[in-house]
């Protein structure tokens, strides 16, 4: 009964803030003069025929997988009240460095692919020291570094790309790229096991980087909850002063923190690169880092939460053309998100107080009877 | 959750050499024009402080600082505000949005207005929800970038020109006045730009690009600055405020309503960065998505640069503005600027040596050093590299400024009425 009921209040809160959202959005578009409900049919139509309802699972699938990498990235960090914002440069440097590590190689399979992912979580990683190694030394706040440190990324990558880590072999013209990967080093993909599900198959493959999410997953979930790394992240988030009286070194835990989310944003790039575009290039997707940021939030940082979260995610992104085709803003699905994580928080915190309330009057239910008056003169002082 | 997000250490001031502000204010530019003037005959890089370079510094400026000053504005009310970006946002849509349509008043008024919305919104959050500052701001950020291109699809597309990413040019102009004499009629700073003598020349440079054509936009904007001072060091009001900043609990056993003069500190917060949203849109003519660029987290660099003062918070900047307007003015220049943070982070590097700290010793040293390579070998940098310049300098600066920082004590802490 309890884990049920356990169950029930870790799942109410974000149901209930997922209906608000929807809600706020409809009210928005009726007040700016779009029809709700062709906008929400649209957002959960998957289309007639078998073959596009593959399609856009596929979509979905495929969309999520970098989402949860990213949401699980930031979500170690804010394990312990770090703000990592900065998954965005962290991914954009270590995708463009493992393209190019990967496209100068020439390695069998499985090795192939582990250099790229290993020099990928390594570039995230180095990258992420500077804003830790900053705050360590220097005090300075993370927030801002990161941040800053994204937009140098946009540069650096632009620099990288466009001059010691261009494809040699190809010409002058177009836009700049690094060497594409070799067959080795290409992700075989999910295709015919959708008919193991009595599904079609989708006319393209579902990222084999799937697989390597789902053992992230698994991985960081262990991590957190059953190993001393663990417990000293969660307790340095929780109280950080109890934390460094118990003998938790509060510097040391800031930097492998912050190295570890770096090292998780480095394969964030990793299921576009591998199962994709299999090069680098100035088209390559931006703006993944910041949604795992909203989508670390709505998750409240627990691996499972997470998933669901960058389904949820993948699932309004996926929607954006089959608005457009309604003639509605196909950026309605962004603002549902927004909304989504704004009502999510807020959902949380009311959640929180609710809980606390009642746990307040079981306490007092069970109290003796003498101390009750006591209890009661000083919570009536609170309130004054 | 409960977080102090505000890990900078307070360190009191030291009474016994108790130096006036304005002084330190005073000595410290003059010392910038020094260091430029330096820069400039060892480089020969004259745009570092010509007219031209010090109007686009104001321009450029202006966004950052008035951001940095809502934020100012928040914390001194004790709510962090890292939506700013977003609300900077939301004031360039409002701006381009009105502009085009109805000139600047009203892109004015667009875009204080729709700063301010993006204010309440993070009033109502945490301050009402008691929602971490901090997820609040970056929620905001988020749902303010979306909001504007759904926005933008559903006003701005097809009409005179506008699109999914832009508006249409503003129409009208803005009034803009000069100093008589010294920067207008006889232009007796342009005169004295023109010889070229080290630090006159560069002082003419910048005080004449700073005093011509100035728009009353911009004035008024400046003129804000002494205001905010004025009203929180100055009056009961700012007492009350900054009380609420650093003692809310405290604050209300004396009666102060926290929860009003924060959803008012917040609010016009908003309404100072959607005031630097129009400055970013008059400079460009129109409304062009993400021209916001990161200005409002730089804004917020430049308020805790500034130690929560508003004349600190100015110097910053007018640094960041600086960099800003040498590398859109002239990329070129910009590798002359490593001969300046060389020098600067080895006199770091010598300060941390004496005071026994290796760690920063060896970063400041090793930095510095690359930076002096970088200006003796390199010709030129890359592009790419030169768009970097502001986010880059913020980071240094940073890294140097914020040891003898205190911000409000209770700047991002979760505060709810009744529990004093």
């Amino acid at each position: 009964m309890t884990a049920v009921r356990r169950l029930g209040a870790a799942l109410a809160p974000p149901a209930v803030a997922v209906l608000i959202a929807l809600a706020i959005t409809a009210l928005l578009l009726t007040v700016l003069g779009v029809d709700a409900g062709t906008a929400l049919r649209a957002l959960v139509d998957f289309g007639g025929s078998a073959q596009g309802q593959a399609n856009q699972l596929r979509t979905l699938l495929s969309g999520a997988v970098p989402l949860f990498l990213a949401g699980v990235a930031v979500s170690v960090a804010f394990r312990m009240n770090l703000f990592n914002i900065g998954v965005e440069g962290q991914y954009r440097v270590a995708t463009v460095c493992a393209a190019y590590v990967g496209g100068e190689l020439a390695l069998p399979m499985p090795l192939h692919v582990l250099v790229i992912v290993l020099v990928a979580m390594l570039a995230g990683a180095a990258y992420a020291a500077v804003p830790a190694v900053l705050k360590v030394t220097r005090g300075v706040n993370e927030v801002i570094t990161t941040i800053m440190l994204n937009s140098i990324a946009v540069g650096l990558a632009a620099y990288l790309v466009a001059g010691p880590f261009r494809d040699s072999t190809a010409g002058e013209g177009g836009n700049p790229t690094t060497r594409p990967l070799g067959e080795s080093a290409r992700l075989p993909g999910f295709q015919d096991s959708f008919l193991l599900l009595g599904l079609q198959p989708p006319t393209r493959p579902v990222t084999g980087f799937l697989v390597v999410a789902v053992v992230v997953g698994v991985v960081v979930a262990l991590l957190v909850s059953r190993t001393r790394f663990g417990f000293e992240l969660r307790a340095s988030g929780a109280n950080p002063t109890a934390a460094v009286a118990s003998g938790i070194p509060a510097k040391a835990m800031v930097l492998r923190a912050m190295l570890l989310s770096g090292a998780l944003a480095g394969l964030v790039g990793l299921p576009e690169l591998l199962s994709e575009d299999y090069s680098y290039g100035t088209s390559f997707t931006s703006g993944l880092g910041f949604t795992g940021i909203a989508v670390a939030l709505l998750g409240r940082n627990s691996v499972p939460g997470i998933a669901v979260a960058a389904l949820l995610f993948s699932f309004l992104d996926r929607a954006g053309p089959s608005l457009e085709t309604q003639g509605i803003p196909p950026s309605v699905s962004t603002i549902i998100q927004g909304t989504v994580v704004l009502t999510v928080v807020v959902v949380n915190e009311v959640a929180a107080r609710l809980l606390a309330r009642r746990e307040d009057r079981r306490v007092r239910g069970r109290t003796e009877p003498a101390a009750v008056p006591a209890a009661a003169a000083q919570q009536g002082e609170g309130r004054a | 959750m409960t977080v102090d997000t505000s890990e900078r250490t307070a360190v009191p001031a030291s009474p016994g050499r108790r130096v006036s502000r304005g002084r330190v204010l005073l000595l410290g530019l003059a010392g910038v024009v020094v260091l430029l003037s330096l820069t400039r005959v060892v480089t020969g890089a004259d745009v570092l402080t010509s007219s031209g370079t010090a109007a686009a510094l104001l321009v450029l400026a202006l966004p950052i600082a008035l951001a940095g000053l809502g934020g100012l504005i928040a914390e001194r009310a004790g709510v962090v505000n890292i939506g700013l970006e977003g609300m900077l946002i939301l004031g360039t849509w409002g701006a381009g949005w009105a502009g085009f349509q109805w000139g600047p008043w009203a892109a004015l008024l667009a875009a204080v207005v729709g700063g301010a919305l993006g204010g309440l919104l993070h009033a109502v959050a945490t301050v009402t929800f008691g929602v971490n500052h901090i997820i609040s701001g970056v929620a905001i950020n988020l749902l303010a970038a979306g909001f504007v291109r759904f926005l933008s699809e559903l006003f701005l597309v097809g009409r005179s020109g506008g699109g999914a990413t832009q508006s249409a040019s503003i129409v009208g102009s803005v009034p803009s006045l000069s100093l008589p004499v010294l920067s207008s009629g006889p232009d007796l700073l342009g005169r004295l730009e023109a010889t070229r003598l080290p630090v006159l020349a560069d002082l003419g440079g910048l005080l004449g690009g700073l005093t011509r054509d100035v728009s009353v936009f911009q004035i008024v904007a400046v003129l804000l600055f002494p205001l905010v001072g004025w009203l929180l060091w100055r009056t009961r009001l700012g007492l009350r405020w900054r009380s609420s900043g650093e003692a809310p609990t405290a604050a209300e056993t004396l009666g102060v309503d926290v929860v009003r003069i924060r959803y008012l500190a917040v609010t016009l917060s908003g309404a100072l960065a959607g005031f630097g949203g129009l400055f970013l849109v008059l400079f460009a003519g129109r409304y062009i998505e993400g021209q916001t660029g990161g200005r409002g987290y730089i804004g917020l660099a430049a308020m805790i640069f500034g130690n929560w003062r508003p004349g600190g918070l100015l110097s910053g900047s007018l640094l960041f503005g600086f960099t800003d307007a040498l590398r859109l003015r002239a990329p070129d220049a910009v590798i002359a600027l490593l001969l300046l943070v060389a020098v600067v982070l080895l006199v770091l590097a010598v300060v941390s040596f004496v005071r026994h700290r290796r760690v920063a010793t060896v970063l400041a040293g090793a930095t510095g050093v690359v930076a002096l390579l970088g200006w003796l070998l390199l010709d030129s940098l890359p592009l790419q590299v030169v768009a970097t310049t502001p986010y880059i300098v913020t980071l240094v600066v940073l890294a140097v400024a914020s040891q003898s920082l205190r911000p409000p004590r209770a700047a991002g802490l979760p505060y709810r009425r009744g529990q004093a």
